[in-house]
């Protein structure tokens, strides 16, 4: 204890003795960025990991983006800009590969013309290219990865965790998604899409990147085990059979409001224009 | 047919038969209640017969099917926003507080038996009742069944067609899901955007800050006591007012302004009526069954944080919601004052107006024609040009702001912008109605110049004949004379001429320069309408005919295909020899 306190002593003296010195200020600075940096990079949550992909991938992926996707985003990424100063194809370092697998994974890049929005359609590419694509984007800048299955796997959810999903969809998503996840209109053409159909990674990394009219749900906005709940709601709610019959579109009253004009008073009032052109007939004309 | 009619006396004497148990019992009763003079004589009453004068009876029937149905929803709903933790069958909702009333709608829809389709059929009811109530509206505007002494009911059929909505509007809100909490957070807003008293109203409705805790109580009362038992007597009085009135015909042989043609309540409209009632419920029942409506499990409970995309009212509150949806956002600001008018013209001014307008267009058009003469045979909308265009404009405008009011929806769907949609409407809300007006008076007025085509020229046999020269021309035959009857059973329209403007000893009449803007109005009514031919136009179109005919007498054993040569109808006309 007391020698403890005896070298405690002396090195404090040291350094107090040499705390004048003229490279005392940015030696302390330095050390307190080294601790910070060192804190936020062993504590802060992961979003921006980079995984080394080995070089071929990269080179792989380099040559198919520059034939499919260069002429909009640039021969190296950096996006190109239209004469009146708005974007042709955005930058795409530091999108991440999240990014990638989900806007190549889902169709909508490459894009089949310039259009207000991007449209879900058959991939182009398959697995492998995509995931070279994917590992040629992150080379060039540190952005969000695909994620693994395990955060995404909805079968690890309880009820409770379905609930509490839902209960995030209402309040986050619902808004431009629809209630039932069929989708809304945005301003000027542009749209959300519906969520029917979509596979869990997909929906993750929608999350995640944000992709067009979307905006970014970080990690650190909602967590991944938030997202695997919303996902989860999403799966339960598909698997759910319709109870009440045929859901016409999911899309709330105008279209119920369509049947009912159609259907139900179209048959009706068919019914009763069958019933006035059957006439009554009376016992005597049966005879004659 | 006329063979219905007995045409002599029966043979036998009448006698009386073994007295029965029913008679016996219907005896009892008469001399109690002394029902059966009135029975005997409203039993027999005569309606006429036409698919269009049972557009009313939708509306009646499927009235009926929301009593039936409604009574059944009380006995599990609870109308209270006590917050209670659903513990029922759906799992996505398992376990979130919610209020008393959104979790007894999720036990209506998955733990009473035959609750979610009692649920849906009364909602699907709903939407057709309002519905119905329209296109009767509509039919009795378009044939003149509105003219006197029918104008009061007019007013009711009006008032009924306000409180159905209303219905409908509190039914929608009651669920307290994230819909109807969206809906009543809009009425919420339109009542605060009415000028100094909005939020005084607003603190009424509610009891304090939206949403509180007494909306949904309060709205069960009016929903399932008030509004319905407003309706019920409405529905009396437009119906005993129609046993008064007596139904309006369609003008044929025999049929006169003093009499209905037709056939009698018992049987026969005993058994159509009952019939259509069985048809409007099984319509309804399959509906409630197959199709999904209103589902507010999938909503949630109501958040005040929370909305859907495709939050739209019912139906029959889309139009305002349209014009809510297109109306440009102007405020002004006086003395520290926000009038909104964004809020007010399209929510509290648009609707109310329209409303006035429907109301009065009897008397409009009363006034204005100067008819006071009462009307018990129809009109057929072509014969009433500017009428006709009137309703026709009502209706786009309408439908314009229907269309508005889901503008999200036809966005997504037809793949189009919202925003070019709604630029569209703001001209098309004022433009459309005006071009509608215009062509169907122009088009009514055509086709009465078709009706008197026929009356002088005959109808178009679609025989096509090829005279010596080699030119061809299509045979026309004379209408039938109960066609033709038919046709011409309209009066002469009357422009009213206003009475000189000073009288005999130079006084100026009091009324001189009402005369002259009611003159002008009836003379644009009227004045392009084409009148039925005289008399003796056509008794020379018809002597022309005639000589015409005489002219080309045809060949005794004329060739095969002789018999198409339009001198008489081709029905039953066949060719001898077989092709």
């Amino acid at each position: 204890m007391r020698l403890t306190q005896k070298t405690s002593h002396r090195i404090a003296g040291r350094l107090s003795a040499g705390r004048r010195s003229r490279i005392a200020a940015p030696l302390v600075l330095l050390l307190g960025l080294l601790v910070t940096g060192g804190m936020y990079a062993a504590l802060s949550p992961a979003t921006a990991q980079t995984k080394t992909a080995d070089e071929d991938t990269v080179a792989k992926g380099r040559a198919l983006f520059l034939v499919g996707c260069a002429s909009c985003h640039g021969k190296n990424a950096e996006g190109i800009q239209t004469v009146k100063g708005g974007q042709y194809g955005p930058t795409l370092v530091g999108v991440g590969a999240a990014a990638v697998d989900f806007q190549v994974g889902t169709g909508r890049m490459p894009m089949a013309q310039p259009s207000t929005q991007a449209l879900r359609k058959a991939p182009v590419y398959d697995a492998g290219e995509i995931e070279a694509l994917a590992a040629f984007v992150s080379s060039l800048g540190p952005g969000p990865n695909v994620p693994e299955s395990s955060q995404y796997d909805v079968k690890q959810s309880s009820n409770e965790d379905i609930v509490r999903g839902g209960e995030f969809f209402r309040t986050n998503c619902t808004a431009c998604h629809n209630f039932a996840g069929s989708g809304g209109a945005l301003p000027r053409g542009r749209f959300a899409p519906k969520l029917t159909g979509v596979s869990a990674k997909h929906m993750y990394e929608a999350m995640l990147t944000g992709p067009q009219q979307m905006p970014v749900f970080s990690d650190q906005v909602l967590s991944p085990t938030d997202k695997r709940q919303i996902i989860s709601y999403l799966k339960k709610n598909e698997e759910t059979p319709a109870y009440g019959g045929f859901s016409l579109g999911s899309v709330g009253p105008v279209s119920e409001g369509l049947v009912a004009w159609l259907v139900g008073l179209g048959s009706l009032v068919g019914a009763a224009i069958w019933i006035a052109a059957n006439s009554a007939r009376s016992r005597k004309k049966a005879q004659a | 047919m006329t063979d219905t009619i007995a045409k002599s006396n029966g043979k036998q004497p009448a006698k009386a038969g073994k007295p029965s148990k029913a008679g016996a019992a219907a005896t009892w009763a008469d001399d109690r209640l002394g029902m059966a003079g009135m029975a005997k004589k409203n039993l027999r009453k005569v309606f006429p017969d036409h698919w269009s004068f049972m557009l009313g009876e939708i509306a009646l029937w499927s009235f009926v099917v929301l009593l039936l149905t409604g009574v059944f929803l009380t006995l599990w709903f609870r109308p209270s926003m006590v917050e209670v933790v659903y513990d029922g069958s759906y799992d996505q909702l398992r376990g979130i507080p919610m209020s008393e009333a959104y979790k007894s709608s999720l036990d209506i829809s998955f733990d009473v038996r035959a609750g979610l389709l009692m649920r849906q059929i009364h909602h699907w009811a709903a939407m057709v009742f309002v519905g119905s109530m329209m296109i009767h509206l509509l039919r009795v505007y378009f044939t003149g069944a509105f003219r006197k002494p029918r104008e009061l009911n007019w007013v009711i059929g009006c008032v009924l067609l306000l409180l159905g909505t209303l219905e409908g509007f509190t039914g929608y809100s009651l669920p307290d899901d994230l819909l109807s909490g969206t809906g009543l957070r809009a009425a919420d807003g339109f009542m605060k955007a009415s000028p100094v008293v909005g939020s005084y109203m607003s603190f009424f409705l509610f009891g304090g800050e939206f949403p509180g805790s007494s909306i949904i109580p309060r709205l069960y009362t009016a929903h399932v006591l008030l509004i319905p038992g407003l309706l019920l007597a409405l529905i009396a009085a437009h119906m005993l007012l129609l046993v008064y009135h007596k139904h309006t015909q369609w003008p044929g042989p025999g049929r006169t302004e003093h009499n209905v043609v037709g056939f009698p309540m018992l049987p026969v409209y005993m058994a159509k009526a009952g019939g259509f009632f069985f048809v409007v419920f099984g319509v309804l029942t399959l509906m409630g069954g197959f199709l999904s409506i209103n589902p507010v499990w999938r909503f949630g409970p109501y958040n005040p944080a929370e909305v859907t995309a495709g939050s739209q009212p019912d139906w029959y509150m889309g139009w305002p919601d349209g014009a809510l949806r297109i109306m440009p956002n102007w405020e002004t600001h006086l003395w520290g004052i926000t009038v909104s008018w964004n809020v007010m013209v399209p929510i509290l001014i648009l609707p109310p107006l329209m409303l006035m307008i429907l109301i009065s267009l009897p008397f409009v058009e009363a006034w204005i024609t100067g008819d006071k003469r009462e009307h018990h045979l129809l009109e057929r909308p072509r014969n009433a040009p500017t009428r006709t265009a009137v309703m026709v404009a009502l209706m786009t405008f309408y439908g314009l702001l229907w269309a508005a009011g889901g503008n999200d929806i036809i966005a997504t769907h037809l793949r189009l912008s919202i925003n070019q949609i709604t630029y569209f409407m703001r001209g098309a809300v004022f433009i459309g109605p005006v071009i509608a007006f215009l062509i169907t008076r122009r088009w009514c007025i055509s086709l009465q110049r078709h009706d008197n085509e026929t009356l002088l020229h005959g109808y178009e046999s679609g025989v096509i004949m090829r005279d010596a020269q080699g030119g061809y021309s299509e045979r026309h035959l004379p209408l039938p004379v109960a066609r033709a009857y038919t046709l011409t059973a309209r009066d002469r329209d009357q422009i009213f001429v206003p009475e000189s403007e000073a009288d005999a000893n130079g006084v100026a009449s009091p009324t001189a320069r009402k005369d002259k803007v009611r003159a002008a109005l009836a003379k644009y009514w009227y004045g392009s309408n084409i009148q039925k031919p005289t008399r003796a136009q056509l008794e020379a179109a018809h002597h022309h005919a005639e000589i015409e005919h005489d002219h080309e007498r045809a060949l005794e054993n004329s060739a095969d295909g002789h018999q198409f040569d339009g001198r008489h109808d081709v029905s039953g006309e066949e060719l001898t020899t077989k092709h």
